[in-house]
């Protein structure tokens, strides 16, 4: 059992998993904070961004001025923004037999995976989790694909160069396996090989493993997984969140009893309250507004936008903000909020009965028919002529290196009216807008993570009580910047094991048992015997056939009758097949019985001596002699097998087989 | 012998109020609870006395499963949960239980507000049935006690339709409920994994149907529209609001838009736009193709299909009109249908199935002249069509799920016993199984056989396994080891393993033989001969001559001596262990008759 770690990033984490004879991925993210080295990739021609300076060394070399721009004291990579993927080289990829996602944002790297290493298993998700995720996959690659740029950069990425540059860029990890963005036909591909699956449904694994689903609680369709055989558990959770938002809650009762538990997707910002941000949002927002600003909201299309509508559609009348007009702008922005109404057994009570009624399940459908939110695939087109100011724009990339939130950047940004409101807790925001400086525009930073926070996983993994508990090892110390903040970490008996990127960990449990039936012919022939009180055995003797890991007892075949020609060999002419087993004995003999027994059996010569061990019991005509002693019994007779097979059955008689 | 026992309270050699009662492994569940559209009295609930004379429902049944909404197998359910009193689960998916409570409110409102019955159920009670319910997820393993779980499979029949396994251990029963195996315009077709249950419980209400193609019948369907239209006559379709209405809806709606034609489509009653709200709320159990063009187009958004006033049913001119209910037998469909009876110019199409004792039914077993209420005689002018659009499995569908499940029996319910009686022999000659098909109140027993799960130390495990796969399949290698069984734990663990956990010494039992042999070399020759000879014979064994003058067969020892008399006889102590038996035995015996003179 050993778990290899390909992703050092605790929230988009990919790992895999050696249970049993089955080799199984949990979740593949993809760590898109490598972007944040890079330009941002605007829509519309930038005068400023094409005109920063390039890069000089300290001693005058301007052999990378193409390659690296300075903006405000910062060096940026001007090429096509790069991923960093997880670790390829640890295991062979293409013996990977199952990837199990957890939620939308967990699968970004899946295409890489499953398109370049040789991958030809299945991949489960639920239905919500591989809709969106097709929607920010469509996102991504829609953002990157639509402003062709010229130049790849590569340069920078030599050893040699690399640690001549300033940080962050010097100490970027991997830059070699950095790759490009997909294209839709790999995410078409990658989708392809998804198998929908629904909570707490059974997934059989080559009959050796059970895998299911359960309800996590952070996003639509988002889940915790069970990996199990029939004497091992191992509890995969990620991204879970025991607040009540738009998801059906987390399913914390089926965790109990793991053997493991791996723990990942913890919030990203543990000091911050979601419910204080959500504020802190709405106030923000609202003050910009009234003060004749505008307000920009870098986002992913789904997910916590949905619930920042949601607060919205309750807070702008009283806010005062009715003829405000609420931009989504995103090429999935449209199908994102259709599909966001389609999932209702995804959701949580209070959404459910809606839909029983029959009603959209989020209010943002009632905000799209009063034409308070409008959505756009981009600027371009129709949004341009309705576009109104001052108002309020969602968009994406979090990041703000590419997608429409770029043109809205350096649109507001020499303004001091407006405002950019950082809600996803993703992208480090100084780091976000480093490549905007100087900026006028108000910044606020309202990170909303609504993932699990350190006190609640302690109350979790006190009411699951898993044996062991497996984390990222930035969970095991407090956060570098708080390193006195020791209530913000994982605390837990024994110690959590930790991991970090490129690892292989040993999991620490052992079987003793497995799983066997036993056919009903074959348990009709047992003859079970009470040895103690309320303890009974029955000696097995049966064929076992192994088939897709699935053990079966079979009654053994009859003996073959013997041929009836008279030339047929006598039985004992023919050497003895193989072994075949005996069962073991117990019990002893008590003399005085046997001596009895024997009697009865027509032996009237018997003769008993006592020895210091026991007796000895003779036969005096048939020159036999058996030597009884408690744990041992030892017939000696001349060669006269009628005699000694009947001996040998009367002595069966008084012991127990096994 | 374990045995499944099946009785159904409804739905046996009949088609409404479905209500199957299944005892599996010591558990009672109750498939589907119904109302029979052909009654009005006592006889549209089944007799839920049946199930116990005294106790409470409650103690007796485990669960409820409700496969769909349709009222004759919903029907009966706030009458028998807050009537004559259940506490206990109502399983039902999430669509069933957002419809289900509308379609009892309709039929509660017909039957008391209408026809004016008292000791109905009241809207509260189909309220707080209602909260009694548990939605299930498609193949969502629900484990209704520690025991007993069940699994929803997708059925095609309406929206959110749902076969039911009933597993408890090695044991299991599905229900189809109703299904059909062919994908429509707006759902897909029901599926099952090869789950090998003990026992189907299977629909037939098209036990000897085996349908013309789908796209002869829609064709047909169309042109009878069509034409019926363009002569100016009224087109009157008698529907559930839920269900076949929404694919003729979507049929006629793409036609009109192909067409272009201009002549009006209702829909009656409020219900409909919440219907097909409904169906967009529920995208998710409809076919792939609507599925994956909702966001571009919602194909429950009709443009054509516009809601209905009473008052149009006397307009002039030519109109289609769905209405409801579907088998003609009270409300709306009723009503319309006295209107345009006498007019030859008209056309009545009956889309779906009619239970004995409706006007449908009438009308379509070729009657004419029809009593209504208050002794009036209706005649029938317009034109009567009937059209198999209900979603249920011909018969081809039902042998094709039957391949689908590999059941090791089958029950047939929801049909009519001369027709069940035509499949239950098909189904036995095809697939060799037993097939039931059991009139209400009578009970069918079957016999299982389930496996015994136990648990096998990964020690003897890897005994027998590590010997690896066997070369020669016809003789396979026996396993020993010893079941203990404590309480309701069963382990089979190596004897060895099994002495030491009851903390018994093993007792030996070795045998000693003497074998005479004419031998008049020295012993130490006399041993060698042994040993070439049974090195000769015993090829697939460990045969060795120790230092010490003496032979070992794997662990059977041999030693020489001369016989202290006839220094020609030299006696050979052939000893064994018990578990040894069969090679010491025929060690014996292989000596005692000599050695070869040639060696």
């Amino acid at each position: 059992f050993f778990q290899y770690c390909l992703s050092g990033h605790p929230t988009l984490p990919c790992n895999v998993l050696k249970f049993k004879s089955t080799t199984i991925m949990l979740d593949c993210g993809l760590d898109m904070t490598s972007t944040l080295n890079f330009l941002p990739l605007p829509l519309v021609q930038s005068p400023r961004l094409s005109k920063l300076p390039g890069w000089v060394l300290k001693d005058g070399s301007t052999f990378l001025d193409k390659e690296l721009k300075e903006c405000s004291g910062h060096v940026f990579v001007d090429s096509v923004p790069e991923f960093c993927l997880p670790e390829t080289e640890l295991l062979d990829l293409s013996t990977v037999d199952v990837i199990l996602i957890s939620n939308y944002h967990c699968m970004m790297a899946l295409p890489y995976i499953t398109e370049y290493t040789g991958f030809t298993g299945t991949v489960y998700a639920t239905e919500p989790t591989v809709q969106i995720g097709r929607l920010l996959m469509e996102e991504l690659v829609n953002s990157i694909e639509r402003v062709p740029k010229a130049q790849s950069a590569s340069m920078w990425k030599n050893k040699e160069v690399q640690r001549l540059l300033p940080a962050p860029l010097k100490d970027a990890v991997e830059v070699s396996m950095w790759r490009k963005c997909y294209t839709m036909p790999e995410v078409n591909a990658a989708l392809s090989k998804i198998q929908l699956v629904g909570y707490s449904q059974k997934i059989e694994l080559f009959g050796a493993v059970q895998v299911t689903p359960l309800s996590s609680g952070y996003a639509l369709g988002s889940s915790n997984w069970i990996i199990q055989s029939h004497y091992e558990k191992v509890s995969y959770v990620s991204g879970s969140s025991l607040l009540t938002t738009h998801p059906q809650p987390m399913d914390q009762a089926s965790l109990k009893n793991s053997d493991v538990l791996i723990l990942t997707g913890l919030t990203q910002i543990p000091t911050a309250n979601p419910d204080g941000m959500v504020g802190e949002f709405c106030s923000n927002l609202a003050m910009t507004v009234r003060n004749g600003g505008n307000v920009l909201v870098p986002c992913y299309p789904s997910g916590v936008i949905y619930d920042l509508l949601e607060c919205l559609y309750q807070y702008i009348d009283s806010a005062g903000l009715s003829n405000i007009p609420f931009y989504f702008i995103s090429p999935v922005a449209n199908s994102s909020l259709e599909f966001s109404q389609i999932f209702a057994e995804w959701l949580c009570h209070n959404k459910q009965t809606k839909v029983y009624l029959p009603e959209p399940p989020f209010p943002h459908a009632e905000l799209i028919q009063t034409n308070k939110l409008k959505h756009y695939p981009s600027i371009h087109g129709d949004f341009s002529n309705d576009f109104k100011q001052p108002c309020v724009v969602f968009t994406g990339h979090p990041s703000l290196r590419f997608g429409d939130v770029v043109h809205f950047m350096e649109l507001w940004g020499k303004s001091s009216l407006n405002t950019v409101i950082f809600t996803e807790p993703d992208f480090s925001y100084l780091d976000a807008l480093a490549p905007y400086q100087p900026l006028a525009m108000k910044c606020v930073y309202c990170p909303i993570d609504t993932r699990l926070n350190f006190i609640q996983v302690s109350k979790l993994l006190k009411e699951v009580q898993p044996l062991h508990v497996v984390c990222p090892e930035q969970y095991t110390q407090p956060p570098p910047t708080q390193s006195h903040r020791t209530d913000l970490m994982v605390d837990c008996q024994p110690p959590a094991m930790s991991y970090r990127r490129a690892e292989v960990l040993t999991l620490p449990y052992k079987r003793r048992y497995e799983k066997i039936e036993i056919m009903p012919d074959l348990a009709d022939s047992l003859l079970p015997l009470e040895i103690k009180p309320g303890i009974s055995l029955a000696t097995v003797s049966a064929v076992l056939h192994t088939k897709d890991n699935k053990h079966v007892l079979q009654l053994p075949p009859k003996p073959p009758q013997p041929p009836t020609s008279k030339k047929r060999k006598r039985v004992s002419d023919e050497v003895p097949e193989c072994k075949s087993l005996k069962p073991l004995l117990s019990g002893s003999i008590p003399v005085d019985q046997f001596v009895q027994t024997l009697e009865k059996h027509g032996f009237s010569d018997v003769k008993v001596e006592d020895t210091a061990k026991g007796h000895i019991v003779l036969l005096q005509e048939a020159e036999t002699l058996i030597q009884l002693e408690e744990d041992s019994t030892h017939i000696i007779c001349d060669n006269d097998e009628p005699l000694r097979v009947k001996l040998r059955d009367l002595v069966l008689k008084f012991l127990q087989k096994f | 012998m374990p045995e499944i026992k099946v009785t159904p309270l409804g739905a046996g050699q009949d088609v409404g109020r479905s209500c199957i009662l299944v005892s599996i492994a010591g558990k009672n569940v109750m498939l589907d609870c119904g109302m029979h559209m052909g009654y009005n009295d006592d006889r549209r609930f089944p007799d839920f006395s049946y199930i116990t004379q005294n106790g409470r429902l409650t103690d007796f049944l485990d669960c409820v499963i409700i496969s769909h909404f349709p009222l004759d197998h919903c029907g009966a359910l706030p009458y028998f949960s807050e009537m004559v009193g259940y506490d206990g689960p109502i399983y039902m998916t999430h669509p069933t239980k957002a419809i289900c409570p509308i379609l009892l409110e309709d039929y509660r409102k017909i039957t008391v507000d209408k026809k004016g019955e008292t000791n109905f159920f009241t809207s509260q009670m189909i309220k707080d049935c209602m909260k009694k319910v548990v939605a299930v997820h498609l193949h969502q393993t629900v484990q209704v006690d520690e025991e007993l779980e069940i699994k929803a499979y997708y059925a095609g029949h309406v929206l959110g339709a749902a076969m039911f396994q009933i597993k408890v251990g090695c044991e299991s029963v599905v229900y189809t409920g109703d299904y059909n195996m062919t994908p429509d315009r707006h759902l897909g077709a029901a599926w099952i994994d090869k789950c090998r249950p003990d026992l189907l419980i299977s629909e037939s209400t098209y036990a000897t149907t085996i349908r013309d193609s789908k796209r002869c019948r829609e064709r047909d369907f169309l042109k009878k529209v069509h034409e019926t239209v363009e002569r100016g006559g009224k087109v009157l379709i008698p529907v559930f609001a839920l269900g076949r209405a929404q694919e003729l809806c979507i049929l006629l709606e793409t036609f009109w838009e192909r067409m272009n034609l201009k002549a009006p489509i209702y829909f009656s009653t409020g219900l409909t736009e919440k219907a097909n709200h409904y169906y967009k709320l529920f995208i998710t159990w409809t076919n792939q193709k609507i599925r994956k063009t909702f966001v571009q187009r919602n194909m429950f958004e009709f443009k054509h299909i516009k809601a209905f006033d009473r008052a149009f049913a006397d307009n002039p001119g030519p109109m289609v009109v769905f209405a409801t209910p579907g088998m003609l037998h009270a409300g709306q469909s009723l009503q319309i249908f006295r209107k345009w009876a006498g007019n030859e110019k008209n056309m009545v199409i009956m889309p779906g199935y009619c239970v004995q004792g409706t006007v449908g039914h009438k009308i379509l077993s070729g009657q004419r002249k029809l009593e209504m209420e208050g002794r009036q005689i209706l005649e029938v002018k317009m034109q009567v069509e009937y059209m198999s659009f209900s979603a249920h499995a011909d018969a081809k569908g039902i042998m094709q799920l039957i391949r689908q499940a590999e059941p090791r029996n089958v029950l047939l319910v929801h049909g009519e016993a001369k027709k069940m009686e035509f499949l239950k022999q098909k189904i036995e000659q095809e697939f060799h199984v037993s097939c039931f098909m059991p009139a209400n109140g009578e009970t069918t027993t079957i016999l299982t056989n389930p496996c015994i799960p136990v648990d096998i130390s990964l020690g003897l495990l890897k005994r027998e396994t590590a010997i690896g796969p066997l070369p020669d399949a016809k003789k396979p290698k026996l396993m020993h080891g010893t079941l203990l069984m404590k309480d309701n734990s069963f382990r089979l663990v190596s004897p060895e393993q099994a002495l030491k956990e009851l903390g018994l010494a093993e007792h030996q039992l070795r045998f000693t033989c003497r074998v005479h042999i004419q031998d008049p070399r020295k012993e130490h020759e006399t041993v060698l001969r042994v040993y070439n000879h049974l090195k000769g014979i015993l090829k697939d064994y460990s045969v060795q001559h120790l230092p010490d003058g003496s032979i070992t067969v794997e662990s059977i020892l041999i030693q020489a001596t001369a016989h202290s008399e006839d220094q020609g006889t030299k006696v050979l102590l052939v000893s064994w262990t018990y578990q040894d038996e069969e090679l010491g035995s025929y060690l014996t015996s292989l000596l005692k008759k000599g050695l070869p003179q040639s060696t």
